[in-house]
């Protein structure tokens, strides 16, 4: 990466920060179904909802919440660092362009079914303005207790010292409830998202967290498809990445050449195969669950060492 | 969504890019008529999504009326790998002076489209050593420099390397205006009067961007289940075995079969109905599973939070009491009311666990 990206100091802050644990964030897509009832949760939450943006509705309320018809005029008064984008996959690639064009540095991209090209395109346009993207199709960011961009649930997650980093929602819930469970909270969770092309893949999310004193262990979901497992395993031995890290691949017993509900998950040949990314990871000494709730134990086996 | 060589072959033709002669043909009625056409000898080519089709015997030399019924029969009936044609190519003979590879891929590790090219085509390009490949610097029609890069490396002679620069710069074109996955070229045949022709055609789009490509996704063939199942904004898959797996999520439902296949139970339908299911998609979930006739077993698991498990739990019983579904539900429900979706399960053939363990376990028991 070109330029340094504090994804903590963008979305908690420093001690010293007046908003510290506030950051406000805005929300593209606000009074959409899918946008307003998560809109309302995140609130619930302790996200600092300062703004929304639909197209047509500026000079509404949506939950006390300001609504614009532009995001320029959302952040107008107040600079905005984080957007959650909520708008059908169509509209994708507009939102996130005029984000970034008014000084939005992270995209937390809900929307599934989001065309290839406009990921690509979207990736593009941040890197040259030093924004960054997660998702999209991820259920998106939470630190918890704190705050969350995203879809997620907010049971699962508890506070810690844990990182996990998912290819899929539902199982990043699933995981983190385990790991809750089992004592081990979570520092932060973010999803990478279920396409082919991820905003911030998984060795740029082990980028963010390497030098943090606060994170202890990483888990890992990962799926079928493509090779970020593959990529991550050849990572961690070339850094020689020290923390403790913990796997889940989800999909062995799926066939070749079927997608598996999320537009990534597809194995061709051998390439994108459970068992290439279970033995990459095993190069890496990095132990793989066989099912989501044997990660606790494999934490903990991992932690002892 | 991988298009037949045909279809792929139509879309090159719009780009200006070469392909032979060709007659499709679903009978051997509009075969015959074909041959009339073009003219034997030519290659019979079955149309299938599958690769290898050369090694499958699916792609056959004919030389006569009588070889093109016999033939004609024999491949419109040849199931390979699991596919069987619904059309056959009736395709003229090249005079093929050299063969080359190319392809436009996406490129998921580099998150661009890259490039590769072989001056030995006609083979796997996995087993090719002698292969370059270029990752293209933005989302835009590649550059005459960078397409003469490629070329130089084909040992090529001017005239042909101006035409190959061409070929190159239109493929390109349409990998990103048609929004492909993946356009390949193998084998790129150089003709002996120095013309390039697209002898083969794999073309995959993109199915997040077929909603703005009308004149592709004609070419959608779905199984009546796929539609329905598509209609609803359901990912469904069929599998070999005679239980169904549903979930709120790809990764939880694809989690799950693993475990049903390390429990020893085998998954027949791969149903995931997303983060926005209400009572009436759930329904409509049962619906499409129900008319999967193998099925004998049908496992839930459902991770609450976002989808009200009270309604999940409502429709499964009303999928019981309208006679939509017979068949016995084991389902793992937690998360936002599921105390109230348990109580409404009480008295039904579903039933419910704590675990997906547990439920899994029960599942395979009774199969």
């Amino acid at each position: 990466m070109s330029f340094k990206f504090d994804l903590f100091n963008i979305l908690i802050g420093n001690e010293n920060d007046k908003d510290y644990k506030n950051k406000p964030v805005i929300i593209q897509g606000i009074t959409g179904s899918f946008g307003s009832t998560h809109t309302k949760l995140m609130k619930g939450y302790g996200t600092n909802i300062v703004a929304g943006v639909t197209p047509g509705k500026g000079g509404h309320t949506f939950e006390d919440i300001p609504v614009f018809n532009t995001v320029a005029e959302a952040v107008k008064d107040n600079p905005v660092e984080i957007s959650g984008i909520f708008v059908p996959a169509p509209f994708f690639l507009n939102a996130a362009k005029e984000a970034i064009d008014n000084g939005i540095k992270l995209l937390v991209a809900i929307p599934e079914h989001v065309p290839i090209i406009d990921s690509i395109k979207v990736l593009e346009y941040a890197k040259k303005r030093g924004a960054k993207m997660i998702g999209p199709n991820t259920p998106g960011i939470i630190v918890p207790e704190i705050m969350k961009v995203g879809i997620m649930p907010a049971k699962p997650f508890t506070k810690g010292s844990t990182v996990v980093f998912s290819r899929s929602g539902t199982l990043m819930y699933e995981v983190s409830y385990t790991l809750s469970n089992a004592g081990y909270g979570q520092r932060f969770c973010l999803g990478i998202g279920g396409d082919p092309i991820n905003g911030t893949n998984l060795i740029e999310a082990f980028e963010l967290i390497k030098e943090r004193n606060d994170v202890e262990s990483i888990v890992v979901v990962g799926e079928i498809g493509g090779d970020a497992e593959e990529k991550l395993a050849e990572y961690i031995i070339s850094t020689n990445f020290s923390k403790p890290v913990v796997a889940y691949v989800a999909g062995r017993a799926a066939p070749k050449e079927k997608k598996m509900g999320h537009a990534g998950a597809i194995v061709y040949g051998d390439y994108g195969s459970a068992d290439s990314k279970v033995s990459n990871y095993s190069k890496a000494n990095v132990p793989v669950a066989k099912s989501p709730s044997e990660v606790p134990e494999l934490l903990k086996s991992k932690l002892k060492k | 969504m991988k298009l037949l060589e045909y279809q792929g072959k139509e879309i090159f033709k719009d780009y200006g890019i070469k392909v032979p002669n060709s007659y499709l043909a679903k009978n051997i009625e509009e075969a015959k008529k074909g041959a009339e056409i073009i003219g034997f000898p030519f290659v019979l080519k079955s149309q299938l999504t599958v690769g290898g089709r050369g090694k499958a015997g699916a792609i056959l030399k004919c030389k006569n009326e009588k070889e093109l019924e016999e033939k004609f029969e024999e491949l419109i009936n040849k199931e390979v790998k699991g596919e069987k044609p619904k059309t056959i190519l009736l395709e003229e003979m090249a005079d093929i002076k050299r063969e080359f590879y190319l392809s436009f891929f996406l490129n998921r590790t580099k998150r661009c489209y890259s490039i590769i090219a072989s001056s030995q085509g006609g083979i796997e390009i996995e087993s090719v050593d002698n292969k370059i490949i270029i990752d293209l610097p933005d989302v835009d029609m590649i550059s005459s420099e960078l397409a003469a890069e490629v070329a130089d490396k084909m040992n090529l002679t001017t005239t042909e390397k101006t035409t190959f620069i061409d070929f190159i710069q239109k493929l390109s074109k349409l990998i990103y205006e048609k929004e492909a996955e993946l356009a390949e070229i193998n084998p790129l045949a150089l003709l002996d009067g120095g013309k390039f022709v697209a002898l083969d055609a794999k073309v995959i789009i993109d199915d997040n961007a077929l909603f703005r490509h009308d004149d592709i996704k004609k070419y959608e063939e779905l199984s009546e289940l796929e539609s329905q199942a598509n209609n609803n904004g359901f990912s469904f898959v069929e599998l070999d075995g005679n239980m169904a797996i549903i979930g709120n999520g790809a990764g939880l439902v694809m989690s799950t079969l693993d475990m049903v296949s390390d429990a020893g139970g085998k998954a027949g339908a791969f149903l995931d109905f997303g983060g926005r299911a209400t009572t009436e998609s759930i329904y409509q979930a049962l619906k499409v599973i129900s008319k999967v006739n193998k099925i004998r077993a049908i496992l839930v698991n459902l991770f609450g939070g976002i989808v009200r498990t009270d309604l999940v739990a409502q429709a499964i019983l009303n999928a019981y009491n309208d006679g939509t579904i017979k068949v016995p539900v084991f389902a793992r429900i937690t998360g936002a009311e599921s105390e109230k979706a348990r109580e409404l399960l009480n008295n039904s053939k579903a039933k419910l666990f704590n675990t997906v363990e547990e439920a899994i376990s029960a599942a395979v028991q009774y199969q």
